[in-house]
Parts: structure tokens; C-alpha cells; sequence
């Protein structure tokens, strides 16, 4: 094989996992997002049981809850991240992200949500 | 004679002027000790000179808050005391998530990664107090900020704090109530100026850009009513 053709193969090697490797960072900075501003309340499993929630009047959601999850659409989930819940009748406890996250972080951490309950919106 | 007169014109203007210089000299040395008392004692922790972290891993990596505006944060009073007896001010930590572990029920502060802070003499603490007054970045945000003397009750205050903003998520407003990431603040009313919480609290970010604490968008009456809550916390002793 001559440099031409060796230079060739590694670019289209490269174009095509690109968005594997695009995807592999996304999930970690949404993983670093979540444990700074999501695991105080949510806990750092996911699992709905932060430092934060002994006094709390309305307990925070557990995400690793595939039956719950499961019935939330990613556009509710990113909207309660950026308005918080009182945009969709929710607690006042979960606070608004919008000038935290940027829409993209935003759409990123609904992705990772999916990987903490290993589901996907079922509308059903 | 005359000359005799001349000396003693002299006399009076060289003490006055030894006078100054003392003053001056002396002035200028209390500065420099606070200075290299806070360059000595307190830089390795605290970041002094700013700018606040601008990247999640920077927040991660910050071992103690930002003192780069402090003189726009404290109050001196507050300070003076603190420093000779510091006492917790975040049950968690500066990052909370550094100082967590897994817990039956919830989560829970791992008591045993947290450090006591250094306490420091009379002496030092006014020296260390007197120089934080002078770090004032953003006084721009605090030029913004009016906060007029008044009071509220406290039900009405712990209504709009918890029920209205749900703020005790994170914070707590007695030693055994109220969330945990987020610094105490049954003694904020004390340890913070007035136009620095209003405009902490209506954007967290233009402080600190990377902070876990959310813009809520709160309205000047609420802002207003929370600064007077915190107010009326610090001096009814609630923390007790």
C-alpha cells in the first residue's frame, strides 16, 4: 500500500467513527454534569436518595426507575431539566438548569438519564 | 542668634515629617502583613486574585470558596470572629461530591474527608480580616443591588424560602433542618452583606459561572424578602 492510498484508508477510517467517538464524549461530560449539579438531590447512583433529601415534602425522582422513566418523553425530561418542575406540574424542589446547561448539555443528559434507567420512552 | 532660630524653625517641620513617614511606613507595613498573611496562610487553599472556575473539572478541582471578592461578600465583624473560632460553614465541603458516600437511607457527608479549617489569633484575624476588605472584584454586580432595611416574619420568610423557591433543598436554615450541598444559612444574615446575597441569589452564574447552585430567576420582591429572612435568621438565634 503507498502513503496515498495508506492516508486515504485512515481518513475514511476516521469519518466513519466519528460519531462514535462524538457519542462517547457527550455521554462523558453529561456523566460529569449529572454528578455536579443532578447527584446532590438524585443521588450519586441515580437512584432518587441525594445528601439533600431528608427534609424534603416531595422526594426527588428516582432515574434509575425504567417503569417511571419509561413514561416521560425526552422532550418533558429536557424540558423539567432547563424550567425545572413547576413547567410540568411538578416540584418547586427541582430547580431550573436553563442558565446552568447549555441546550445541548441539556439534550445530552436526557441521553445519559436513558442510560442511568436503560429505557426509552414507551408513549404506549 | 538668627541662627540659633532657624534650627529650632527646623526642628518642629522634621518631627512632623518623621511623623508621616512613621504613619505612612506603618500604614504601608499593616497592608504588606495582611497581604502575605493571606499569600501565606490562606492562598494554597483559596484563590485570592480570581478568576472563579470556568470549567466543571476547574469547580471539581477548587479545594475551598473563592476569596478574590471577598471585601464585597463578608461582613468584617463576622470575619474577625470566624477566623479565631471557624466553625462549618458547608456540611459537605466545597464539592460536595468529593465528601459523599453511599448510605442505607440516602447518601451521606463522609465526615472523615473533611478538614477543620485553621483558626488564626485576634491579631491575625483582624490583619487577614482587614485585607479580604479589599478584594472587591464585581463591584459592578453589587453596584446594581438595593436592599432596603425592613423585616419579615419568619413564617412568612420560611414560606417563600421553602414552599414558594425551595430553596432548603439544599440549604439549611437550622442546624437540623434543610439541605446539605449548599453553605449553611442560618448564620448568612451575619457572615454576609446584604446587596451580596440579593445579587448571589438573582444569578449564582455572573459570580460563580460553574456553580451547583441554579438561577431560579427570582423576582426584586423575593430577592428582597430573602435577604430580610436571612436577616431575621442570623438574629433570632434559630441556629441554637
Amino acid at each position: 500500500m503507498n502513503k496515498k492510498s495508506f492516508l486515504f484508508l485512515g481518513a475514511i477510517t476516521l469519518w466513519t467513527l466519528s460519531p462514535v467517538l462524538a457519542g462517547t464524549s457527550i455521554a462523558a461530560s453529561a456523566k460529569d454534569n449529572y454528578r455536579t449539579y443532578c447527584a446532590q438531590c438524585h443521588g450519586i447512583a441515580g437512584n432518587g436518595r441525594g445528601i439533600n433529601i431528608r427534609d424534603m415534602s416531595v422526594q426527588p425522582r428516582n432515574h434509575t426507575d425504567a417503569e417511571y422513566m419509561s413514561q416521560r418523553s425526552d422532550d418533558d425530561l429536557a424540558k423539567a431539566d432547563r424550567e425545572g418542575g413547576l413547567a410540568i406540574d411538578k416540584s418547586v424542589l427541582m430547580p431550573p438548569w436553563g442558565d446552568t446547561l447549555s441546550p445541548s448539555e441539556i439534550q445530552d443528559m436526557v441521553q445519559y438519564l436513558r442510560t442511568l434507567c436503560h429505557c426509552k420512552y414507551n408513549s404506549q | 542668634m538668627k541662627e540659633r532660630l532657624r534650627t529650632l524653625r527646623i526642628y518642629p517641620a522634621l518631627l512632623a515629617l518623621g511623623g508621616v513617614v512613621v504613619a505612612f511606613s506603618s500604614a504601608w507595613a499593616g497592608e504588606d502583613a495582611g497581604m502575605s498573611l493571606l499569600n501565606n496562610r490562606c492562598a494554597s487553599c483559596h484563590n485570592l486574585r480570581g478568576p472563579a472556575p470556568s470549567s466543571i473539572h476547574a469547580l471539581w478541582a477548587r479545594k475551598a470558596p473563592d476569596l478574590f471578592y471577598a471585601g464585597n461578600k463578608f461582613r468584617r465583624k463576622w470575619l474577625i470572629s470566624w477566623l479565631q473560632k471557624p466553625v462549618r460553614i458547608r456540611p459537605a465541603g466545597e464539592f460536595y461530591a468529593d465528601h459523599i458516600k453511599p448510605g442505607p437511607k440516602r447518601d451521606m457527608v463522609d465526615e472523615s474527608t473533611l478538614k477543620p479549617h485553621l483558626a488564626l489569633s485576634a491579631a491575625d484575624a483582624k490583619l487577614a480580616a482587614d485585607a479580604l476588605m479589599k478584594l472587591r472584584a464585581h463591584d459592578d454586580l453589587i453596584a446594581k443591588e438595593q436592599v432596603p432595611e425592613g423585616t419579615i416574619s419568619t413564617s412568612m420568610g420560611s414560606l417563600v424560602f421553602d414552599k414558594f423557591l425551595g430553596c432548603m433543598a439544599c440549604h439549611r436554615i437550622r442546624k437540623d433542618f434543610g439541605g446539605l450541598s449548599g453553605p449553611e444559612l442560618y448564620t448568612a444574615g451575619e457572615r454576609l452583606k446584604p446587596r451580596f446575597m440579593a445579587s448571589y441569589i438573582r444569578s449564582p452564574q455572573a459570580w460563580d459561572p460553574k456553580i451547583w447552585m441554579p438561577n431560579k430567576h427570582v423576582s426584586d420582591t423575593r430577592i428582597i424578602q430573602l435577604v430580610h429572612y436571612l436577616q431575621a435568621l442570623s438574629k433570632g438565634g434559630s441556629h441554637e
